[in-house]
């Protein structure tokens, strides 16, 4: 980390409407001690956007939910909520709701009484209260478990529970930490279409912080990728996983496929790239970088960017040859495992039932793409 | 090796009693110093004092009778009033103790705790001496309040009903730290954060979070403060005044000075009486606000 001061950051699906946005953020920065776990961390969220912060554990994203909540403050930077400084605003006084990864609900009150404690403690009407938690309730799917004790609903149910009493309050943003982590595979799956169309329905402002990627861009409009207190990128789903900015988040959106080497002259549109591997040909990389020939880069593809095959394509496009290490079948689709250097190994994958032909460990093969998917990232 | 487990394996229910002659000593050891001596006070309340203090077999109620003496009635009063002062003021001083021992420094808290029951270690007689000291007229209290100016003159504090529920408070305190310590302990500090986050005022939290999900600790620690409270004679006998005599004083009062054992024995009973009413009440109550789920 110590080459780069400033991570290369882009930030791009910012709307030019004339409305201010729900959620800005200015060059937050937040300290623990002698770690700086959130640094200079800007960003917007757009009313009605589901907005996630992406990042392994330890990226600095809680302390920015934490922040927005209200339980610790930046201490640089500020942080407006609809367009007012929540600097110092305590979190009963925030227009925020927070589901915790762990829901805390209350156990000593029922489903009925959880959902309505933010309705109570503002003093709305009963009647008011009732009419709002019912119709929270409805949204969730709870209806007619009103008088249980949470103890006794099931994990999922709890997650719903949890939800309901944050958009009872109608807040101006959801905040949602890690909303499905606890639950299992499938009811995972089947809660992430569930709480996208519960927001879309209720047209809720979310921030959700994940470390599962596949979560976040399944869920989101858009993404903030975040490593070492940093952001590194923001964008649609699409943008971060096609044109990452960043060798760290082209990783951590999925598997990225490597090969170091150097770049080399121009080739009409395309220009050379130099496998650092001896035994490796010279490949073409369609790309619009200018750095000088003879800078160290790192080329990447994703694993549905490669095609195999058994015999040497007769392709202009670049060719890399291999042998399979590893045949991974994984209902869907088939993952496998292709030596391309001494210790270098990258992962295609084939959908499964096709009549493609098969292939087995220890085949020979060739793997090749199409020169303008190629990435390059520089040091 | 499969018969070796069919034999080994016995029945549940029959395992669950085997062990059961284990609790037998103890068992033995309750039945002979505790509940036959009971039985014997029991018996005693209902005998007649002798001329010169011993105890005449003859059954009568006249013990129990007597107690409706309003003298009586206004010690036992007192001893109702100091013990619930007591305990109150245990739990306001207790509650944020324990909070800050329960929330601070997992490597702490065994150390917060060890000096919470330091005083243990001295025996409860010689602590009661050393507050006599502190609150005589030209005690350290004393010399303390005029430095500081609160007072000109000092205050007349042995002897009053101010010492006894200072010294009551200084030695039970602890019994109420240490449930409210669990409590606070097993309290999940998220649930005070998700109730900040909807709406509720730090009070608010308190009142609707805090207390309830801590109730089972509050139960018990105001248990272990106001029984022994109520029956304590050390400290009322040391600290307070004539003015200031508690219940297990006139037991002792009775026992050792009048040596009227039977009219002794009817007040202890009528304060077991009273000590067991109190428990069940509370326990009662404790067990509808918390719910369900923490209840007994």
């Amino acid at each position: 980390m110590a080459t780069s001061s400033t991570p290369p950051f882009t930030v791009s699906g910012l709307s030019l409407s004339s409305t201010p946005p729900t959620i800005d953020i200015r060059g937050i920065v937040r300290r623990h001690g002698a770690v700086t776990a959130v640094d200079r961390v800007s960003f917007q969220v757009r009313r009605g956007e589901f907005f996630s912060i992406l990042g392994p554990s330890g990226a600095g994203k809680t302390s920015v939910l934490r922040m927005l909540a209200g339980f610790e403050d930046p201490d640089e930077g500020d942080l407006l909520i609809d367009g007012r400084s929540m600097f110092g605003v305590p979190p009963n006084r925030r227009p925020v709701n927070l589901v915790f990864q762990s829901y805390a609900l209350f156990p000593h009150l029922t489903v009925l009484e959880n959902v309505a404690f933010g309705l109570k403690m503002r003093r709305v009407s009963p009647t008011l209260i009732e009419e709002q938690v019912r119709q929270a309730l409805t949204m969730v799917k709870l209806l007619g478990k009103e008088g249980r004790m949470p103890n006794q609903l099931s994990g999922g149910e709890q997650q719903r529970v949890a939800l309901a009493r944050a958009l009872v309050n109608k807040p101006a943003v959801v905040l949602l930490d890690e909303p499905l982590a606890a639950l299992d595979q499938q009811l995972r799956q089947a809660m992430q279409v569930e709480l996208k169309s519960i927001q879309e329905q209720a047209g809720l402002t979310c921030v959700c912080v994940t470390h599962h990627q596949e979560e976040a861009m399944m869920m989101s409009d858009r993404i903030a990728v975040m490593h070492q207190g940093r952001m590194w990128q923001v964008g649609s789903p699409r943008e971060v996983y096609e044109r990452p900015c960043s060798l760290f988040v082209s990783r951590f959106l999925g598997v990225s496929n490597e090969l170091p080497g150097t770049i080399g002259p121009w080739v009409g549109e395309d220009r050379v790239f130099r496998p650092t591997d001896a035994d490796q040909m010279p490949l073409t990389v369609r790309t619009v970088s200018t750095e000088p020939a003879g800078r160290s880069a790192t080329l990447s593809l994703r694993p549905e960017q490669i095609h195999m095959a058994q015999e040497r394509p007769s392709t202009s496009d670049p060719v890399l040859a291999g042998r399979i290490e590893k045949v991974l079948f994984a209902g869907s689709d088939t993952k496998y495992l292709v030596r391309v250097g001494r210790d270098r190994f990258w992962e295609t994958r084939m959908v499964s039932g096709t009549s493609l032909p098969s292939f087995a460990a220890g085949d020979p093969v060739f793997l090749y793409w199409s020169r303008a998917d190629a990435r390059l990232f520089f040091e | 090796m499969s018969s070796h487990d069919l034999s080994s394996s016995p029945a549940p229910a029959r395992s669950s009693c085997r062990s059961c002659w284990l609790a037998a000593p103890g068992l033995l050891w309750m039945g002979l110093f505790f509940l036959a001596p009971l039985a014997l006070v029991f018996a005693i309340s209902f005998a007649s004092r002798g001329t010169y203090g011993g105890i005449v077999w003859e059954l009568t109620s006249a013990n129990y009778l007597d107690l409706w003496h309003p003298l009586y009635g206004k010690i036992l009063g007192q001893s109702l009033w100091y013990a619930t002062l007591t305990t109150a003021i245990c739990f306001v001083l207790g509650f944020p103790l324990a909070y800050v021992i329960a929330r601070s420094p997992a490597r702490w808290q065994p150390v917060l705790l060890l000096l919470v029951m330091l005083p243990f270690w001295t025996n409860f007689l010689v602590r009661t001496y050393a507050w006599m000291i502190l609150l005589r007229q030209d005690g350290l209290a004393n010399s303390l309040l005029i430095a500081l100016g609160v007072v000109d003159a000092p205050l007349e504090l042995l002897y009053t009903p101010t010492a006894v529920v200072i010294g009551l408070v200084y030695g039970y305190l602890p019994f109420m730290v240490l449930p409210l310590y669990v409590a606070v302990e097993r309290l999940d500090p998220l649930l005070v954060e998700a109730a900040w986050d909807l709406y509720a005022s730090r009070w608010a939290v308190f009142t609707r979070v805090v207390i309830p999900l801590t109730m089972p600790g509050i139960v018990g620690g105001s248990v272990l403060v106001f029984i022994p409270s109520l029956g304590s004679f050390i400290t009322p006998d040391l600290l307070g005044g004539a003015r200031s005599m508690m219940i297990g004083n006139l037991i002792q009062h009775e026992y050792l000075v009048v040596r009227d054992w039977p009219l002794g024995s009817a007040v202890s009973f009528v304060l077991m009486a009273i000590v067991m009413a109190a428990v069940a009440l509370y326990y009662r109550h404790a067990a509808r606000t918390t719910g369900p789920l923490e209840g007994r």
